[in-house]
């Protein structure tokens, strides 16, 4: 059995979203959903099913409802429909406090902007998820310190976050979610605000620590290199919908339909040439435009 | 309305006296060790606080130099009895403006209760409130002390309930994914990133109970409002004035002192944005 479990999970955001379910269930699609019922259809009967141990890599572009569905893991969000089972546990059944024990125990996360805690020091906001849990302090702090220097800020421990530049910040979000041991690391989007020279350290840094630890990621990201490089798996979302599931290779070279072969051509082409990488094709500016003179 | 009040007065008249009681005895005790200390060592009590608010040694000497110039005034005794009224009448706007800013906040029926009522609460004359008042519990301290609550609590709440809105929900959403109960997101999250703005409600909520002194004395309260009450029953702008630059040497020094405290612990976060 799969360590997480995602059956079904239809998401609705909305004033009535178990109205605009039944809506869905008689065939309206996401455009008519949001005309007439002014409801966003997020999530589409997404099943997915990770194995312990995997880097489970979600991807797809904006809006595509990947965040969203990275947040069911720990029930950040809550379906409309569906279920989610963590290690045979039925995430949505739990009542508050079994909610609250179920993500101090099992899933860890680190966010796109950090969210550290700005009035605290590094060592405190490592420090934090034990804290949550009640450990004592000298014991926490130890630990907290361990991982600091693991994620290569020795000596930062009583910085603040905002004296720290974005690659660091993300740093103390890696080294706080690592720090309460838990099986799962959900990473939404964790290297997405960096710079490109950032990201590939934290990249590496975060493929060494996988090496050594072996944890259940699912990881977040709209950057197929990314995808490619760190996941054991990819799963590609579209408008809320799975198009396409399966190991690097085969998203590469055997795109399901033509939105993956765009996603996976407008990576690949531009590697050809050189530093237009970045631009999605069609917009490079090196193509010459019409001009009134050579027409 | 008035058939309400008289049955107040009438049925519960005891509870309301029980009530007014035990807020004397705070206020008398209070009231009782400030005046009670020799000036000295409330002149020290007063740069020692503004040197913890504001690490700034210049700021403790100029808070130390205001309060001797009230006792310069001659009016020492006074300056005290207003201190002690304004230090229950915020400590009762702090005990239930604080939770109530806090409730607005997180549900939004509350507020939609809440808000209408501070502003009633704030453009009501107090005269208005001042006649039953004094109805229920007597004329003298405590009635004052209950319209200056009244007037004075309002911005607290306003600025509560807004600084803990304004938190950065990526910080907080980080918080209940680490598995934090509502308490310790309001604790750990919530009100220390909300503080500048409840330091600034409390700044405001002080200087607004400040303004209230001389409609305190109306009905009976002591202190420096007597004083300007007195300049204007006996025709005497003299004392009038002497009694007005007391409560803006008072205003002074509370304002200075909060507001340096909430700069300090602005400061800090200032970088973060």
């Amino acid at each position: 059995m799969a360590l997480i479990e995602l059956d079904g999970v239809t998401t609705i955001f909305g004033r009535r979203p178990r109205r605009a379910l039944d809506a869905v269930r008689g065939g309206a699609g996401k455009a008519a959903l949001l005309a007439e019922w002014g409801h966003t259809l997020a999530l589409d009967e997404v099943s997915l099913a990770i194995e312990a141990g995997q880097v489970f890599v979600l991807m797809g572009l904006s809006g595509s409802g990947k965040s969203t569905l990275v947040r069911h893991v720990n029930r950040l969000v809550e379906p409309t429909a569906g279920h989610v089972r963590v290690d045979g546990v039925d995430v949505l059944a739990l009542d508050r406090a079994g909610l609250g024990a179920f993500r101090r125990r099992m899933v860890a996360m680190v966010f796109q902007h950090f969210g550290l805690l700005p009035h605290r020091p590094v060592i405190e906001n490592v420090a934090y998820g034990l804290a949550i849990r009640g450990e004592r302090r000298a014991a926490r702090e130890a630990k907290a310190a361990e991982w600091i220097a693991r994620v290569g800020l020795a000596g930062y421990e009583r910085h603040y976050p905002a004296a720290l530049s974005g690659g660091m910040q993300q740093r103390v979000g890696l080294a706080r979610a690592l720090a309460v041991e838990t099986p799962i690391l959900l990473m939404d989007e964790p290297f997405s605000a960096l710079d490109p020279l950032t990201r590939a350290e934290l990249q590496d840094l975060l493929a060494d620590l996988q090496r050594d630890h072996g944890r259940t990621i699912v990881f977040v990201t709209h950057d197929l290199d990314e995808a490619t490089r760190l996941g054991d798996r990819i799963a590609i979302l579209r408008d809320g919908v799975v198009v396409q599931e399966g190991t690097p290779a085969d998203i590469l070279e055997r795109p399901a339909d033509d939105h993956v072969r765009a996603f996976v051509g407008a990576i690949h082409r531009p590697r050809r040439a050189g530093r237009d990488a970045a631009r999605p094709a069609g917009q490079s500016p090196s193509r010459p435009l019409a001009s009134p003179s050579a027409g | 309305m008035n058939a309400a009040v008289d049955y107040l007065v009438v049925s519960h008249g005891d509870a309301f006296q029980a009530f007014a009681d035990s807020l004397l005895v705070v206020l008398v005790w209070i009231e009782r060790g400030l005046r009670g200390a020799p000036p000295a060592v409330v002149l020290l009590a007063v740069a020692l606080l503004a040197l913890l608010a504001g690490r700034s040694l210049r700021l403790a000497a100029a808070m130390a130099a205001v309060a001797w110039l009230v006792g310069a005034l001659g009016l020492w005794d006074q300056a005290m009895q207003t201190i002690a009224i304004i230090l229950v009448s915020v400590g009762i706007a702090v005990v239930t403006g604080l939770p109530l800013g806090v409730l607005s906040a997180r549900y939004r029926p509350v507020r939609a209760v809440v808000v209408p009522f501070l502003d009633l609460m704030q453009t009501i004359p107090s005269f208005v409130y001042l006649i039953p008042a004094a109805m229920l519990f007597g004329l003298g301290k405590v009635p004052a002390i209950l319209a200056t609550v009244v007037y004075a609590t309002p911005p607290l709440v306003r600025l509560t309930d807004l600084g803990i809105r304004q938190v950065d929900g990526a910080v907080a959403e980080a918080a209940r994914a680490f598995g934090a109960t509502r308490g310790q997101v309001l604790r750990g999250v919530e009100l220390p990133l909300a503080l500048p703005s409840i330091m600034q409600g409390l700044n405001q909520t002080t200087m607004m109970a400040l303004s209230m002194v001389v409609i305190a004395s109306m009905i009976g309260a002591r202190g420096v409002g007597e004083t300007v009450l007195l300049g204007l029953q006996r025709g005497d702008p003299g004392e009038g004035f002497v009694g007005g630059l007391a409560i803006v040497l008072l205003a002074i020094a509370f304002d200075r002192i909060t507001q340096a405290y909430g700069q300090r612990l602005q400061a800090r976060r200032g970088l973060s944005g």
